[in-house]
């Protein structure tokens, strides 16, 4: 975050702010632009999509099993051993993957924030315990602790839920605490000290605001690692578990059938790896765009 | 220096000794015993299975000769595969890991590198936006798709490499070291190329061409060094990325190593072998973070004063 954007954030009311210019710069970049699009057609597609077919991901249909994509059938792209139809299945996939990636950076990125900048103002030696508990949990391997977390939580869609989030709130964290200990020695923030207000409110109104680049450019990254993690967890059989879809668990059973019929591995694996893709381009564009000096 | 090893060998101790608390509760909290999935066994059965697992006695005492046994390397009896140890177990696996691992670790390395510096050296050609394809396809896409796509094209296909398994020598290694190796070759080719670009840029590189040394000895004797430290810090991450990437690889290509086991230990709640596995996949992260501090250090002195 450059200096220039501090004084317009306390004070957003004048012409073009800080922010609305980096979305501007945001705007022009080409390939971050198309995948929005692309990415907002997917969610489109997995949030309506289903209502458009006259049955839902988990109907079996006995007359036409393991068909072949024919896009005069009912179902589009075929469907799997069970007759249950493929593109249904994936879309209906996709809308638990993007749900669980959304809300799970939103969840830890506001975990994060709160805990850097509480960590980064404090100082001192609340500062020393937070931030070594925060390296201690760094110690372990990342989906080690994933799995963990999930066996002590129980399983099912919550837990798996809880352990993404408990795992991927420590780099916004990280980051977070580094900026607001810089902020906690400025003037402003005194000014605020002085006149009266409580940490909290300072914390909440000072240094949590003078974040939100930072925060945007690095909670861009944690949806495709939230999203990542499910789907890998999905597809180890310890996430996301049959007769419910998610693209994880779609992925295995179309390896399973992948000698026979790659149709139920493409579709899939290809869905998920076009989010992925639209992902890393919009991250990396709002990462140019917010912080010219980070090539 | 000597303060600097001392420091980062005591962090890491520090971090491995809560690595071993945190596990070792964890899975004393995790709900489901290990026998709970079997068919109902009478309480006396169970009380004798308990009695010889030691699961009969308070958790304190529990963990005390469980870090009694780890104090000699002793992982303790697994409860799924009842004639085996933990270590037994780990023996049998930890070759095929090691091995892809390895493998992986260093193709990944040497192609990183390579692509990295000639994307750097070529900047906006050809080569420079095949290597940064290379390197956006090895991020997005995850190895659970690749993997099975390259054994799909590779394997059933055009029969050039086994689909999985151990059988067949190094053949049966090409495709799990490949595509372990693939996002690694990503991030390792970004890396080397950002930091190509910036070293090519300082003081003493402009000095030694204004001095009429060779472009190949410039880049090999003078910008080397500088390019190789973002990547050597990376070594560390690189570690972690491969055990992750080592539990899907050997699901996919069905290899018997220790990330498989981890899953079956996982899913069967054989909670010896999983905290066994833990402690040897986080020791080994953490050895490989002070490894890297240390060899960081040893390179540029500007860590060390940190």
């Amino acid at each position: 975050m450059s200096d220039a954007s501090l004084p317009s954030a306390a004070a957003p009311a004048r012409g073009l702010s800080t922010l609305r210019l980096q979305f501007a710069r945001f705007a022009r970049n080409r390939l971050a632009m198309a995948s929005v699009a692309v990415l907002m057609l997917i969610v489109l597609a997995c949030f309506l999509g289903p209502f458009l077919f006259p049955f839902t991901g988990e109907d079996a249909d006995f007359d036409y099993i393991l068909a072949p994509i024919d896009f005069t059938s009912p179902h589009l792209f075929g469907t799997d051993d069970y007759g249950r139809d493929l593109l249904v299945r994936t879309l209906e996939g996709g809308r638990v993957s993007l749900t669980i990636g959304f809300l799970g950076a939103l969840v830890a990125g506001v975990i994060g924030v709160l805990y850097g900048a509480v960590a980064g103002y404090a100082g001192g030696r609340t500062d020393g315990l937070m931030m070594r508990f925060v390296e201690i949990l760094y110690g372990f391997p990342y989906v080690i602790l994933v799995i963990l977390l999930s066996l002590v939580l129980g399983g099912g869609n919550l837990a798996l839920f809880a352990a993404i989030v408990f795992t991927l709130w420590l780099t916004p964290a990280v980051i977070v605490r580094a900026q607001a200990q810089s902020l906690a020695r400025r003037e402003f923030v005194e000014a605020a000290r002085a006149g009266g207000m409580t940490g909290w409110q300072i914390v909440l109104t000072h240094i949590v605001p003078n974040c939100v680049s930072v925060v945007i450019v690095y909670g861009s990254l944690l949806v495709p690692e939230v999203i990542l993690s499910e789907s890998f967890l999905s597809f180890l059989g310890i996430g996301i578990k049959e007769p419910q879809a998610s693209w994880g668990n779609l992925i295995q059973a179309g390896t399973a059938a992948m000698e026979t019929d790659l149709r139920l591995l493409l579709l899939p694996g290809t869905m998920l790896a076009t989010v992925l893709f639209c992902l890393n381009f919009i991250a990396d564009g709002l990462r140019d765009a917010f912080d010219p000096n980070d090539r | 220096m000597l303060r600097f090893i001392g420091k980062r060998l005591w962090d890491g101790g520090l971090t491995l000794a809560a690595l071993v608390v945190l596990t070792f509760f964890m899975m004393r909290l995790a709900p489901g015993g290990p026998f709970s999935k079997n068919r109902k066994i009478s309480p006396e059965v169970l009380a004798n299975i308990q009695a010889k697992y030691h699961l009969d006695e308070p958790v304190w005492q529990q963990f005390a000769r469980y870090v009694r046994g780890l104090l000699v390397g002793d992982l303790g009896p697994s409860m799924r595969f009842r004639d085996y140890s933990v270590n037994d177990i780990i023996a049998s696996g930890l070759p095929y890991s090691l091995t892809i691992g390895f493998w992986a670790i260093a193709v990944a390395a040497l192609v990183g590198v390579a692509l990295g510096i000639a994307g750097a050296l070529r900047r906006n050609t050809a080569t420079d936006y095949i290597a940064g394809t290379v390197g956006v396809i090895g991020i997005a896409v995850p190895i659970f798709v690749i993997g099975p796509l390259a054994q799909a094209v590779f394997a059933l296909r055009l029969d050039w490499v086994p689909v999985g398994g151990i059988e067949g020598g190094w053949r049966a290694l090409v495709l799990p070291v490949l595509v372990l190796a693939l996002p690694n070759i990503a991030y390792i080719s970004r890396l080397t190329r950002t930091s190509m670009i910036e070293t090519l840029r300082e003081n003493y590189v402009r000095t030694a061409r204004a001095k009429g040394i060779g472009e190949t000895r410039v880049i090999l004797r003078h910008t080397l060094t500088g390019t190789l430290l973002p990547v050597i810090a990376y070594l560390g991450p690189a570690t972690a990325a491969i055990i992750t990437g080592s539990i899907l690889i050997e699901t996919i290509f069905a290899v018997p190593g220790i990330g498989r086991h981890f899953v079956d230990a996982a899913l069967n709640r054989d909670y010896p072998l999983v905290m066994g596995i833990t402690i040897l996949y986080g020791g080994l992260v953490i050895l490989f973070n002070v490894l890297t501090d240390l060899l960081r250090g040893w390179l540029d002195p500007r860590v060390r004063h940190e």
